[in-house]
């Protein structure tokens, strides 16, 4: 017997979004289309359906955000439910208390569902392993090991200016090593079915053990964004600047900065991606970032759709 | 015996045709409305274009049943502010779809009015709504479903379903 997915109901609906890994692509393109009936929502004089009315949904950043907990709470605020938003960094947790103890408390003041982001990687698991069986946990990022609404979004965004997946070149450029974004987004990618996924990295940035996620790997930028469709950058975060994976952000620059030159390379319709924030000038030249190749911004604001399917997807199963 | 759902049509058109102005609005709700909705649209020829929605964000049963698994973007492109409205499904039952979609219509904006057309009554309302205007009304029971169908070449026809447990 196979072990049952902490994220599936027994009869494989999404109670819990954790992770993209194992999900089936069913479950990703509901999301997907769910999606898109948010956006039109958006479009209306009142953004907001009545669906989640009356639940209380928790908003516990363990970790800075800016992106993601607003979009989080714009859809949640958008479904009609109540928003707590707790920055724990601030709070009891640096008096000692348990994450499971933060939780409890907070299950005690009749939350429906947790938007969690740590950095610790599984941080969302536990919470869903212990939370009673009518609260929904979705993880907002958790450490180096997955960030799926990101990836979500970003196949929305891929969906929406490309129609579809099965015949894109799609290369993921920077810091693999260190990034949930990255590990989402190519789980993402080879479930819907994209035939090439690339991954553009100095060494000392990939996992050892990349190539089993069925990607190709190339060290040079150049080479990597040779007829892509799709360039998705990922954030440099500053600590690994100077450290010894990398001699400075300059050289970055130099090796791996998406600039106009190098996004020629790509085909002349490819777009560019960015789950922010940018570091303009270290993994992206602002002509890039501000160019008509770039749908940066787009993504943001599919984000809140995104977000909104997938609450009102797990809060009814 | 049921009848015939093209003859049904027919005497619905005829029937909004007096009361459809040149500014009606005329809305049809997925899946079986929208196919009503279309015909309507085409034989009346109203200058507004044609609005669907789907009521899956604004069902009371979403706490019992969950989200449905396909919904369709809800697409109204004419301004509702003050604009008569003709809400049209195929098969009316509890009312409950009705006040789902109005709710919906409200968050467009305030129409002037808004009337209600079915292809088929078939009885069982659990809410205080009426229609305007309705091909045929008939008495199904409880233990079954009436539903409209439309097939490749696009005729429709209603056809009886026993309710599965």
């Amino acid at each position: 017997m196979i072990a049952a997915s902490p994220q599936l109901t027994a009869d494989g609906k999404l109670r819990h979004l954790l992770t993209i890994e194992g999900l089936p692509a069913s479950i990703l393109l509901q999301v997907l289309d769910t999606a898109a009936s948010f956006v039109s929502v958006a479009e209306r004089e009142i953004k907001k359906v009545p669906l989640l009315r009356g639940k209380a949904i928790f908003n516990l950043f363990f970790e800075p955000s800016t992106r993601t907990r607003t979009t989080f709470e714009i859809a949640a605020k958008r479904l009609s439910a109540d928003v707590v938003n707790l920055n724990v960094q601030t709070s009891s947790q640096t008096k000692g208390e348990s994450l499971l103890d933060t939780v409890a408390n907070l299950s005690a003041m009749h939350a429906d569902m947790f938007v969690v982001r740590h950095s610790q990687s599984g941080a969302a698991h536990l919470i869903a392993r212990h939370v009673s069986p009518h609260i929904h946990v979705i993880n907002a990022g958790d450490g180096r090991h997955a960030h799926p609404t990101q990836a979500l979004l970003d196949m929305f965004t891929i969906r929406h200016y490309k129609t579809g997946f099965n015949h894109l070149r799609v290369a993921i450029v920077g810091d693999i090593l260190h990034s949930r974004v990255a590990r989402s987004e190519i789980h993402a990618l080879t479930t819907l079915g994209v035939p090439e996924v690339r991954v553009i990295a100095p060494r000392t940035l990939l996992p050892s053990q990349v190539r089993s996620m069925g990607v190709q790997v190339y060290n040079r930028l150049e080479e990597g964004l040779r007829d892509v469709d799709v360039v998705m950058m990922l954030r440099l975060q500053s600590e690994r600047m100077n450290g010894a994976l990398l001699p400075s952000a300059e050289e970055f620059f130099k090796y791996y900065g998406l600039t106009p030159e190098k996004l020629a390379l790509a085909k002349p319709d490819a777009i560019v991606m960015h789950p922010g924030p940018m570091n303009r000038g270290i993994e992206i030249d602002s002509s890039v970032a501000d160019g008509r190749q770039s749908v940066i911004l787009p993504q943001v604001t599919f984000g809140i759709a995104v977000r909104m399917a997938v609450m009102s997807i797990v809060a009814g199963n | 015996m049921l009848p015939d759902a093209e003859a049904l049509m027919l005497a619905l058109i005829e029937r909004i045709r007096p009361q459809a102005g040149p500014d009606t609005g005329l809305v049809g709700i997925h899946t079986g409305g929208v196919w009503v909705a279309q015909r309507l649209h085409a034989a009346l020829g109203l200058k507004l274009p044609l609005g669907t929605i789907d009521i899956a964000f604004y069902r009371d049963d979403y706490k019992k049943k969950g989200l449905a698994a396909s919904v369709r973007p809800s697409d109204i492109r004419f301004s509702v502010d003050n604009t008569p409205i003709i809400l049209v499904d195929d098969v009316l039952y509890t009312g409950r779809t009705i006040r789902a979609a109005m709710n919906e219509i409200f968050d467009y904006g305030r129409p002037s009015s808004i009337r209600l057309a079915a292809l088929v009554d078939r009885g069982g309302r659990q809410l205080p709504i009426c229609p305007d205007y309705v091909g045929a009304t008939l008495q199904v029971p409880a233990t079954q479903t009436l539903e409209l169908q439309r097939d490749a070449a696009g005729r429709l026809s209603l056809h009886l379903l026993e309710r599965r447990a």
